[in-house]
C-alpha cells in the first residue's frame, strides 16, 4: 500500500488519528445513548432517586420488591401478559394456518391476497384507531381484554402471515410427499413432519408478535377503559403522568421490571432468526 | 395412446390434489375472518365515518348524519390541522428521515472494521433504546430532560442556567428522543447493507488512490443506495403513526407545539369528542401511509 516515496513521519500522526477517531466518536455517541438509560438503572436501586443521574450510596432493591408486592403493579403486568401472551397465540395459530396454503398451493387469488398483505403490513395502525373505536363502541366490545386482544391478532396478522409464509416456503416439500408415499393423511403430515420444521418461524413470529403487543401503548389505551384491565403499558404512562407525586426510584424499578421481558425475548428471537436481520428473507416471497 | 393426451395434474401426488382448493379455503378463512372484521371492515369505516358529525356526547352522539365534504372544509380551514400537518413534517423530516439515518449511518459506518466487542458494546446500547417499549423510552427522556434531570445538573455543574427542555424547545426535545428510540433500527439496516460491499471493490478504489471521503460518497453510498432508499420509506412509515413518544413526553404541548397529526387525531376525537372529525384527520393519516405503503412495495421489488 505504501511504498518508500510516500512514506512521511509526519503521516504516522495522520493514521494513527485516522485510527483512533472512530473510537473516539463511537465512544462519545455510545455515551450519549447509554446516559438516559443509565439513569433508569442507578434510580432504581437508589433509596432516594432523584430525576438525575447519580451514583447510589447504598443501593437497594427496595423499589423492585414494593413494586412486586404491589397488587395494582402485578395487576397490570398480567393483564399485560394476559394480552401479549393471547395476541402471540392468536396470531401464531391463524398465521401459521394461512402460511401453508398460501406456500404450497397454485391459487387463483394469491398474488393479489399478498400484495394486500404487504400493503397492509405499511399502514399505520394509529391512523385506524379512530373508526376502530366506533366499531367497538357500536357492537359493545371495548373494555373487554378478550376483543382487544383480537384488535391486536388483527393487526400483527399481516406482518405474521408474510413472515411465516417465507418461513412455510423455506420447509422442503420433498419431505411431505415422503410422508405421504408411507401412508400418512395431510393432517398427520402438517403435524408430524411440516409443524417441527415450522418451529423456528413460529417461534420468530410468536416473538415478533408478543413483543409488539407488549410494548403497544395506544391500543389498550384506547379500547380499554377500566384501570383494573390496564396493562404496564399504560400504568406506566399514568404513574410519570400525574407529575409531582411520584416516586420516581419506584416507577424506574417498574419500567425496568417492565423492559426486561422485551429485552429477553429480543436475545431470544435474534437466535431463532437464523438469517439474521436483512431484506433478503421479503424478497424471497 | 389415449392417456398422453389426458391433462397433467397440477398436483404432485396426493397431498396436493384433490382437496387442495377446499383445504386452502379452510385454512385461510381464519386469518380472512379476522383480516376482514377488525382491520379492513374498520379501515372502510374511516372512509364513512369521515363524512359524518359523529360525536362522543352531544345531539350528534345520538344520530350522526352525512355531512358531504363539511370535516374536510373544516379541517383545511382549521389552523390546528395546518400546525399539525406541519408538526408532522418537521418531526419526520428531522427525528426519522435525518436524524435516525444519519446516526444510524454514522455508527454502521464507523463499527464496520472495529473489534467484535467494541463494535457488540455499543450495538447493544443503542439497541436498548429501541428494543425497550416506547412508553419507557418516554419516561426516560421525561427525566433527562426534566427541569431538575440530568442536562440541567450537567449544565448547572458547568456554570450554566438550566433550561426547561420540554418547554422551551419542545420540538427540539421529542425529535431527539426518537432519533434515541430509532436509531437502532437504521444501524441494523445499514449494518447489513455495509457488510454486502465487497472488500474488493473499496480495496480497488483505495489502490486507485481515492481518499476515504471519495470511498464513501462515490463507492460505498452508490453501492448501498437501494437500502438507503428501502429503509427511508420504512422509517417514514414507522415514525408517521408515532404517537407514544410525543403524547407522554409533552401530550402534544406546549399549547400545539409538537402536536404532530396522531396526537391531533387523538385530542379532536377522544378530548373535544369529535369522532367525525378525529376520523376526517385519520383518513388523511390513512391516505399519507399508504402512498408511503406503496412507495415501499414499489423499492422493495418482491416478486410474488
Amino acid at each position: 500500500m505504501m511504498n518508500a516515496q510516500t512514506w512521511k513521519p509526519g503521516r504516522w500522526n495522520y493514521f494513527a488519528l485516522s485510527r483512533m477517531l472512530p473510537n473516539v466518536v463511537l465512544t462519545l455517541i455510545g455515551l450519549l445513548f447509554l446516559i438516559p438509560l443509565l439513569w433508569m438503572v442507578f434510580a432504581s436501586v437508589d433509596p432516594g432517586a432523584t430525576l438525575s443521574l447519580r451514583v447510589p450510596d447504598r443501593p437497594t432493591a427496595d423499589h423492585f420488591i414494593q413494586t412486586l408486592s404491589d397488587s395494582d403493579t402485578r395487576r397490570s403486568f398480567l393483564n399485560g401478559l394476559v394480552l401479549a401472551f393471547g395476541q402471540a397465540l392468536l396470531v401464531v395459530a391463524v398465521a401459521g394456518l394461512a402460511s401453508y396454503p398460501l406456500s404450497r398451493y397454485q391459487l387463483r387469488y394469491k398474488r393479489s391476497f399478498m400484495y394486500v398483505i404487504l400493503f397492509s403490513t405499511g399502514l399505520p395502525i394509529t391512523a385506524v384507531m379512530v373508526p376502530v373505536y366506533q366499531f367497538f363502541l357500536y357492537f359493545h366490545l371495548q373494555d373487554s381484554l378478550l376483543f382487544t386482544i383480537v384488535f391486536l391478532a388483527a393487526s400483527a396478522l399481516p406482518y405474521s402471515i408474510w413472515m411465516m409464509k417465507n418461513f412455510m416456503d423455506s420447509v422442503p416439500t420433498e419431505l411431505e410427499e415422503a410422508a405421504w408415499v408411507d401412508g400418512a393423511s395431510v393432517w398427520t403430515s402438517l403435524r408430524l413432519v411440516v409443524l417441527p420444521l415450522m418451529l423456528p418461524g413460529v417461534f420468530t413470529v410468536g416473538i415478533f408478535a408478543f413483543a409488539g403487543a407488549w410494548g403497544n401503548f395506544l391500543v389498550p389505551f384506547i379500547l380499554l377503559q377500566s384501570p383494573d384491565k390496564m396493562p404496564a403499558a399504560v400504568t406506566i404512562y399514568q404513574y410519570f403522568g400525574q407529575n409531582g407525586m411520584v416516586q420516581y426510584g419506584k416507577l424506574a424499578a417498574f419500567s425496568i421490571l417492565y423492559t426486561f421481558p422485551a429485552v429477553a425475548l429480543y436475545v431470544l428471537g435474534q437466535r431463532f432468526m437464523s438469517q439474521g436481520f436483512s431484506f433478503g428473507g421479503a424478497s424471497k416471497g | 395412446m389415449e392417456a398422453l393426451n389426458q391433462p397433467v395434474p397440477r398436483g404432485r401426488g396426493r397431498g396436493f390434489g384433490g382437496g387442495e382448493q377446499w383445504r386452502a379455503v379452510l385454512f385461510l378463512s381464519p386469518s380472512w375472518l379476522l383480516l376482514l372484521l377488525f382491520f379492513f371492515v374498520p379501515t372502510a369505516l374511516t372512509f364513512y365515518f369521515a363524512f359524518t358529525n359523529m360525536a362522543l356526547t352531544g345531539e350528534a352522539a345520538m344520530a350522526s348524519e352525512f355531512v358531504g365534504f363539511h370535516n374536510f372544509a373544516d379541517m383545511f380551514r382549521d389552523p390546528g390541522f395546518r400546525t399539525a400537518v406541519y408538526n408532522t413534517m418537521v418531526y419526520l423530516v428531522f427525528s426519522a428521515v435525518i436524524g435516525q439515518q444519519a446516526v444510524g449511518f454514522l455508527l454502521a459506518f464507523l463499527m464496520n472494521g472495529r473489534s467484535r466487542a467494541f463494535r457488540s458494546i455499543i450495538g447493544s446500547i443503542v439497541l436498548a433504546g429501541w428494543v425497550a417499549p416506547e412508553v419507557v423510552c418516554a419516561f426516560v427522556w421525561f427525566a433527562f430532560l426534566n427541569d431538575s434531570g440530568t442536562v440541567n445538573m450537567a449544565l448547572e455543574a458547568a456554570g450554566l442556567k438550566p433550561v426547561a427542555w420540554l418547554y422551551s424547545f419542545p420540538m427540539v426535545s421529542v425529535v431527539i428522543a426518537n432519533i434515541w428510540h430509532g436509531t437502532a433500527f437504521s444501524m441494523m439496516v445499514f449494518q447489513a447493507a455495509l457488510g454486502d460491499v465487497p472488500k474488493e471493490v473499496e480495496e480497488a478504489a483505495m489502490i486507485d488512490g481515492a481518499s476515504a471521503w471519495q470511498r464513501l460518497v462515490r463507492v460505498v453510498l452508490p453501492m448501498i443506495g437501494g437500502s438507503v432508499v428501502t429503509n427511508m420509506v420504512l422509517v417514514t412509515l414507522q415514525t408517521l403513526g408515532s404517537f407514544t413518544m410525543i403524547y407522554a413526553l409533552t401530550g402534544g404541548g406546549p399549547g400545539n407545539a409538537t402536536e404532530t397529526l396522531p396526537v391531533y387525531m387523538y385530542h379532536q376525537a377522544f378530548v373535544n369528542y369529535q369522532l367525525g372529525y378525529g376520523t376526517a384527520i385519520s383518513l388523511t393519516l390513512l391516505v399519507i401511509g399508504a402512498a408511503a405503503s406503496l412507495i415501499y412495495m414499489k423499492v422493495l421489488k418482491v416478486k410474488i
